[in-house]
């Protein structure tokens, strides 16, 4: 079978990424007071990033593991459209059937049409980033389809109609009190807030669907260009019954997913878990190379492998190519002081923390989302952190020039760092300014050596501390006055 | 005058090029580099005649390290003069331990104290890490350490950052003064000015009870120390 491109709409007629939350500045304030929501978040993600310190010191060389990651991920996107038509040529070589998806719509189009063609009704989902960006399962139900998320993060944000607040753990902003009335009243059992319970109850329950459903969807970690396989990494193995047990299989996959060769696999599969999680491996491994063969036992009688674009290739033209390395591993939320204290709805729509700063503007517009690149202190943990050495505060910076290229940044916010540049171009501004600073904080409220309330837009500073007033002799006139004690002219020592 | 006394104490000469301004980082990280770019060309000429350029903060090291040389890629001779003097630009800690490889075990302080460390996030562009400055502390008599729990958070501090997003930043720098109530600390030592005055400002807004210190100052005050004993 040919693979063939669905609709001709193009995804530029709505967003890219669905937008849960377009206010950042009100969520914000909200999160950053939430001291339940950072105790939670540290005993997880702040937890989880040491755990990928850890793992990672455990290999002999893990800089050098991830340059080599970053340069293959660098290689593929460079060539993409050599390694698409190899992937999709192995697909169909292994019986799979391979489509393209230009937009969300598309994408989600192209399962309803194969659910329709299979006579799908079930469907059982394991864990996929990709049909969030598209909201598949909105679209499932409009058609009358039944999606069923299997992940047990997903499943309760789905039967609780929430949204992931994570790439890897999207249901790290609820606890288990929480999660207890949400399960009390789907489950219609009594309330119990024991995590073991609780799984227990979700496991016995999915257990039975898996055997009903007709169809299941993955995600795809990876694809394999050179042998036509896709990878999936889980810790449940729901991932594992989604794609073995229904008769059915459709993974969907963002097309810059893609790795060479079989042989570049383990280089990412030691860095995926050990960034995310702090495992060395995840507990499943899966390697799909097409349906079910006819002298085989398991395994669905048809795949499909969904390829969508909904934006990247307009990102992979422009200046941001590097952000497709992307595996979602999510260390660099993990590792965010920010995101460690708003969470992942704060940042508004499908992808938080750093990389989601940086490709929420890419995907959507950066008029849309314009907090993002300068809600960053550029400590460049992220980049530290992540595994195929995306330089993320290098592109923040780079893209809030684009803010100003375009006309998107204030013009008060242009004034204030012209003028600051003059001030700071010519000994007599930089003077006539520091004087101006000294002089001008004496006459400000304070309090034993600190200024309690500055004034205009400097009045975010003192919002939350206090700043110190200037010492009655600064370094500069301490330093004439002793040249002039020790007799040396300027420039001498 | 900490860091100058202590320069001049394992042997080096010191000047300050009035001159000097400002090396254009906020500019640059607010993505303005063509405002930075005269400013950069300031510092590279004020300091031509030096041998070292050395910073306390060490986030205009990382600026002139990191970034610097990329302002002037586009022109081959500037560009190249970026490079030489990225290349004499040191970040204060980073000059004692590597350069003139001080030794301060002979040094103590005028008083024990206990010290904890913050790493400052620009370690990270100069690629080193909190651990020479802990070892000088645990060089100096009198000086006892005790680590930092999640020492290399960020202070919420990231310039601009901190005035147009004061809920967050403010969290996150809460965060770090709870840290280092923990610790039990007399002294926190936060080798960067902005870090130093966010953190020092949330503590003295939350009535903690540790002081925020460059390691400069207390090797200064052990060498005075040393100097009227």
């Amino acid at each position: 079978m040919t693979a063939k491109a669905a609709g001709s709409s193009p995804g530029s007629l709505r967003h890219s990424l669905p937008v849960f939350n377009p206010d950042f500045m009100r969520e914000a304030a909200l999160t950053s007071a939430d001291e339940a929501l950072h105790t939670a978040l540290d005993n997880s993600v702040t937890k989880k990033d040491y755990g990928r310190r850890a793992t990672l010191a455990e290999l002999p060389d893990s800089d050098a593991l991830r340059t080599l990651a970053g340069d293959i991920k660098r290689h593929t996107l460079d060539n993409l459209d050599y390694y698409l038509a190899q992937l999709e040529a192995n697909v169909q070589k292994h019986g799979g059937h391979v489509h393209y998806a230009l937009g969300r719509d598309d994408a989600n189009q192209l399962v309803i049409d194969i659910a329709r063609q299979t006579n799908s009704k079930l469907i059982v989902k394991s864990k996929s980033m990709v049909s969030e960006e598209s909201e598949l399962n909105h679209a499932l139900e409009k058609a009358g389809l039944e999606p069923l998320e299997t992940d047990l993060g997903e499943f309760i944000l789905q039967v609780d109609n929430d949204h992931p607040s994570h790439i890897v753990m999207p249901v790290i902003h609820r606890n288990a009190k929480d999660i207890g009335r949400v399960f009390e009243r789907y489950f219609k059992v009594p309330y119990t807030d024991d995590p073991q319970s609780l799984a227990e109850m979700a496991r016995v329950y999915l257990r039975q669907r898996f055997n009903q459903a007709d169809m299941g969807i993955s995600g795809v970690n990876f694809a394999i260009a050179d042998t036509g396989s896709i990878v999936l990494c889980t810790n449940e193995g729901n991932g594992r019954m989604c794609t073995s047990r229904p008769r059915v299989h459709v993974a969907i996959m963002g097309m810059e997913k893609i790795i060479p060769e079989m042989r570049d696999l383990p280089i990412f599969l030691k860095l995926l878990a050990r960034s995310a999680s702090g495992q060395a491996l995840t507990q499943y491994t899966n390697i799909i190379t097409g349906p079910r063969r006819a002298d085989e036992h398991d395994g669905p009688d048809e795949f499909h492998l969904i390829i969508m674009d909904n934006g990247r290739s307009r990102i992979l033209a422009g200046d941001y190519r590097d952000t497709l390395r992307c595996i979602r591993c999510g260390a660099c939320l993990n590792a965010c002081p920010i995101y460690r204290k708003v969470g992942g709805h704060t940042y508004g729509s499908v992808y938080p923390g750093p990389i989601g700063a940086l490709i929420t503007p890419l995907f959507n517009g950066l008029a849309e989302h314009k907090h993002l690149p300068h809600a960053s202190s550029l400590c460049g943990a992220c980049y530290e952190a992540c595994p195929v050495k995306i330089n993320i505060p290098e592109m923040l910076i780079h893209m809030k020039k684009d803010q100003i290229d375009q006309g998107i940044a204030g013009f008060g916010e242009k004034l204030i760092f012209r003028l600051w540049t003059t001030g700071l171009r010519y000994g007599w501004t930089y003077r006539l300014g520091q004087f101006a600073q000294r002089v001008g904080m004496r006459l400000l409220p304070h309090k034993d050596g600190w200024i309690t309330r500055l004034p205009g837009p400097a009045k975010g500073w003192t919002a939350i501390r206090d700043f110190p007033q200037p010492p009655k002799n600064n370094f500069r006139t301490l330093w004439n006055q002793r040249r002039v004690d020790r007799g040396t002219p300027e420039g001498k020592r | 005058m900490a860091v100058v006394k202590t320069l001049e104490h394992f042997g080096c000469s010191v000047d300050f090029p009035q001159a000097q301004t400002c090396c254009g980082q906020p500019q640059f990280n607010n993505g303005y580099p063509q405002e930075a770019r005269p400013l950069a060309e300031r510092m590279i000429r004020v300091f031509k005649n030096s041998a070292y350029i050395v910073t306390p903060s060490g986030s205009c090291a990382a600026m002139i390290r990191d970034h610097y040389p990329e302002l002037f890629k586009d022109d081959p001779a500037k560009h190249q003069e970026a490079l030489d003097f990225a290349a004499r630009c040191y970040e204060f800690v980073e000059f004692l331990t590597r350069v003139l490889k001080v030794d301060v075990s002979k040094l103590t302080l005028p008083d024990p104290q206990r010290f904890t460390y913050h790493y400052t996030c620009h370690l990270r562009g100069l690629g080193t890490t909190g651990e020479p400055c802990i070892s000088l502390l645990k060089q100096l008599k009198g000086a006892s350490f005790i680590p930092l729990e999640k020492a290399e958070q960020c202070c919420g501090f990231g310039g601009t950052f901190a005035v147009k997003y004061p809920d967050i930043s403010g969290a996150i720098v809460r965060d770090k003064v709870q840290c280092g109530q923990k610790t039990g600390a007399d002294v926190m030592i936060v080798n960067d000015g902005g870090c130093a005055m966010n953190i020092g400002g949330a503590c003295h807004r939350q009535h903690g009870d540790f002081a925020v210190k460059h390691i400069a100052e207390v090797l200064a005050s052990a060498i005075d120390a040393g100097e009227s004993r």
